[in-house]
């Protein structure tokens, strides 16, 4: 009698602990800069994916277990396609949260058609991600940089300025940038009286900036990412040079200011698309559960788009099951769905359709939005 | 050109130079004692530099709050445990393969050098992102026209030209010195003559390691940045400057190593100027296409070390 009490109690645990793990595991790629000059951003975004898997995992509801595989594109092209092959490669991995880097971005596109791999790009802002092609793997949550320097241009014309030298970094993504930017800044009205293209691991800009304080510039328009930046503002103290310092979204990291100090970084300024998540209710929620989780460092600018990109992948495979081919389906149908960046809606190319900027101020060592802060005010003035 | 501007640039060209100059010199003296190419010498720097980092980091650890302090006992620990390191390299890598075939030993330094810049990307922490360095000097400027001169710019300079001139002085001045050339110029009959070879060569890596680190704690101090890959860019560089100006002629090294400052200095502002839409960014490319025409005319350097072969 003893004995048979004892073998229901084992089987009824064994049902229990089996019942706990019937659970399909999935898993959700992550790919992003976790190490090299903008590894801030690329850990950012990592936390935030792995934020919105944990938060999922913690549903009693969701279907599925999700596991979270993190890789490392360096921001480098070729490494780039090799974890993208990793992950796209392996039938276990259903679908991607990839890239920050443009460069990155656009050299996996065709990997990921290749294999079939669906992707929602956290990050990267060059056009041609999404529109070079129309692969139905790609997709995009954050903004391109063509509206990022619509709005950049004419609000800084806006603001009185009149003569901009702008430098930018020699990849395809700082290419691009000083191509739409002196676009938009000629239809508004502004002046490019000079402009240099620098590599993207350049050291030393003293001898551009010196040509550049010759031509007597009010802004400096950088076109790039924070290593650069960071330099580049830095020499133009070095030299002199009093100008405002107008950068991208690429420039959007909290490293940016750490890099440079609160006095240097004093009155930079940058443009990111989407709405001030910080003020959304869905932004508020984030950032609340993120402080929660207790990560080592901040979700940085583009947190929020890799949480919103890991949720709206989780909640496709949620909804139409663990396989490649029907999330592609289910996610070129996307259109008005909620998240934390506020709605998204896919267009052909995949792209969501962003139709906001948010301008950003770098004010007493944070960066402000615009409106909000004294600038925006009138208080301080950019000089 | 405004005066101003036109100091400007000799001004950027002059604090370039001398890292460069710093590097060069290095190369020199190895390649002057031992015929020998240490391209692991770049990567040296690095070690030098974030040596210099991890000790403002202990510094402020124990609460050493002076800059000026600071920036002293970095410059003594990063200089002594690089200059130990070169002393290491030349015992257990360099003098142990003397006779083998030089490509055997330049093969050698070349993957060292990799091995170095690797173990400062995995072993220092967060080693692959590039790490602020502590603006430790003065930051006062004054403005002359549209000329800046920064103080901190005109310590760095002089603590350069300093250093190189100490070298300089040790080479030509010095017991040490006269070993290093006895040797340099015929290290057999220096033996004889009762020069403690080994010993030499251990000191000149040394000198020329720890000349490295120095450069290498300046390029940290000028631009407030250092990352694992310094010394790749830095090491080339070095060693074209070295070699148009005369590998083995400490001379020559200083010479190429401003002049290849020049050439990216002018390569960086009249090449858009010449050919609009072409980018700054093809400076290095213009630089090393001049240092190649330099030696297709001077295949032995702008100052050629002077030897004197008996048959």
């Amino acid at each position: 009698m003893r004995i048979s009490f004892l073998a229901c109690a084992a089987a009824i645990a064994l049902a229990g602990s089996a019942f706990a793990q019937q659970k399909q595991t999935v898993k959700l790629a992550f790919i992003g800069p976790l190490t090299g000059g903008v590894s801030a951003n690329g850990i950012g975004g990592r936390n935030s994916a792995d934020l919105a898997v944990r938060l999922r995992n913690e549903d009693p509801k969701a279907k599925y277990k999700y596991e979270l595989v993190s890789l490392d594109d360096e921001c480098k092209p070729n490494i780039a396609v090799q974890a993208a092959t990793k992950a796209a490669s392996d039938k276990s991995v259903i679908a991607g949260v990839t890239h920050y880097c443009s460069v990155t971005a656009i050299a996996t596109v065709d990997t990921y058609h290749k294999f079939g791999f669906p992707v929602v790009v956290w990050g990267a802002v060059l056009p041609d991600i999404t529109y070079r092609n129309k692969y139905a793997e790609v997709h995009r949550v954050n903004g391109t940089m063509i509206n990022q320097n619509d709005v950049a241009a004419k609000f800084m014309t806006g603001q009185g300025f009149k003569r901009w030298v702008v430098i930018h970094d020699t990849t395809d993504y700082g290419k691009a940038h000083d191509k739409y930017f002196t676009e938009y800044l000629t239809k508004y009205g502004g002046q490019v009286v000079g402009r240099f293209g620098v590599t993207a691991d350049q050291q030393d800009f003293t001898a551009e900036l010196t040509k550049a304080k010759e031509l007597k510039p009010e802004v400096i328009y950088f076109g790039g990412l924070t290593p650069i930046g960071v330099r580049i503002r830095s020499q133009m103290e070095r030299l002199g040079i009093h100008a405002v310092f107008q950068g991208t979204s690429g420039i959007k990291s909290d490293s940016y200011i750490e890099g440079l100090g609160n006095k240097l970084a004093e009155g930079s300024l940058s443009f990111i698309e989407g709405a001030p998540w910080e003020k959304l209710p869905g932004g508020l929620y984030f950032t609340g559960k993120y402080a929660q989780a207790k990560y080592d460092q901040g979700p940085e600018a583009y947190g929020p788009f890799a949480f919103a990109a890991a949720t709206l992948l989780m909640d496709t495979i949620e909804k139409v099951g663990p396989d490649r081919k029907r999330v592609i389906a289910e996610l070129a149908k996307v259109k008005d769905k909620e998240s934390i960046i506020g709605k998204i809606t896919f267009d052909d190319h995949g792209q969501n359709i962003v139709p906001l900027i948010s301008k950003y101020v770098a004010q007493d060592g944070k960066w402000m939005i615009w409106e909000d802060s004294e600038y925006g005010k009138g208080t301080r003035k950019l000089k | 050109m405004d005066v101003g501007l036109l100091g400007q640039y000799v001004a950027n060209g002059l604090m370039l130079g001398v890292i460069y100059a710093m590097v060069a010199v290095g190369f020199t003296l190895f390649f002057g004692v031992l015929d020998i190419i240490k391209f692991s010498h770049g990567d040296v720097l690095t070690v030098g530099a974030f040596t210099g980092l991890a000790t403002f980091i202990g510094l402020q650890m124990i609460g050493v709050a002076s800059p000026w302090f600071q920036v002293f006992i970095i410059i003594i620990v990063a200089v002594a445990a690089t200059g130990f390191l070169g002393a290491l390299i030349a015992k257990y890598l360099v003098l142990p393969l003397r006779s083998a075939p030089p490509l055997n030993i330049l093969l050698l330094t070349l993957m060292l050098g990799a091995a170095l810049r690797e173990c400062v990307r995995l072993f220092y922490p967060q080693g692959a992102n590039p790490k602020p360095f502590p603006r430790l000097l003065p930051q006062d400027s004054l403005a002359l026209g549209s000329f800046t001169l920064r103080l901190d710019n005109v310590i760095l300079l002089g603590a350069g030209i300093g250093a190189i001139a100490a070298v300089h002085l040790v080479i030509t001045r010095t017991r040490l010195g006269l070993a290093i050339r006895a040797v340099a110029q015929d290290a057999e009959t220096a033996r004889i003559m009762g020069i403690h070879f080994d010993r030499v060569v251990l000191l000149t890596f040394a000198l020329g390691s720890g000349l490295a680190a120095l450069a290498g704690v300046m390029n940290g101090l000028y631009y407030n940045e250092i990352n694992f890959s310094i010394g790749l860019l830095l090491g080339v560089i070095g060693f074209s400057a070295a070699v148009v100006g005369g590998l083995g002629n400490i001379y020559g090294a200083i010479l190429g190593g401003f002049l290849f400052a020049a050439l990216q200095t002018i390569g960086a502002v009249l090449l858009p100027a010449i050919f609009p839409g072409l980018p700054s960014a093809y400076k290095d490319v213009f630089a090393f296409a001049v240092v190649i025409g330099f030696m297709a005319w001077r295949p032995t350097g702008l100052i050629a070390e002077r030897t004197a072969e008996r048959v």
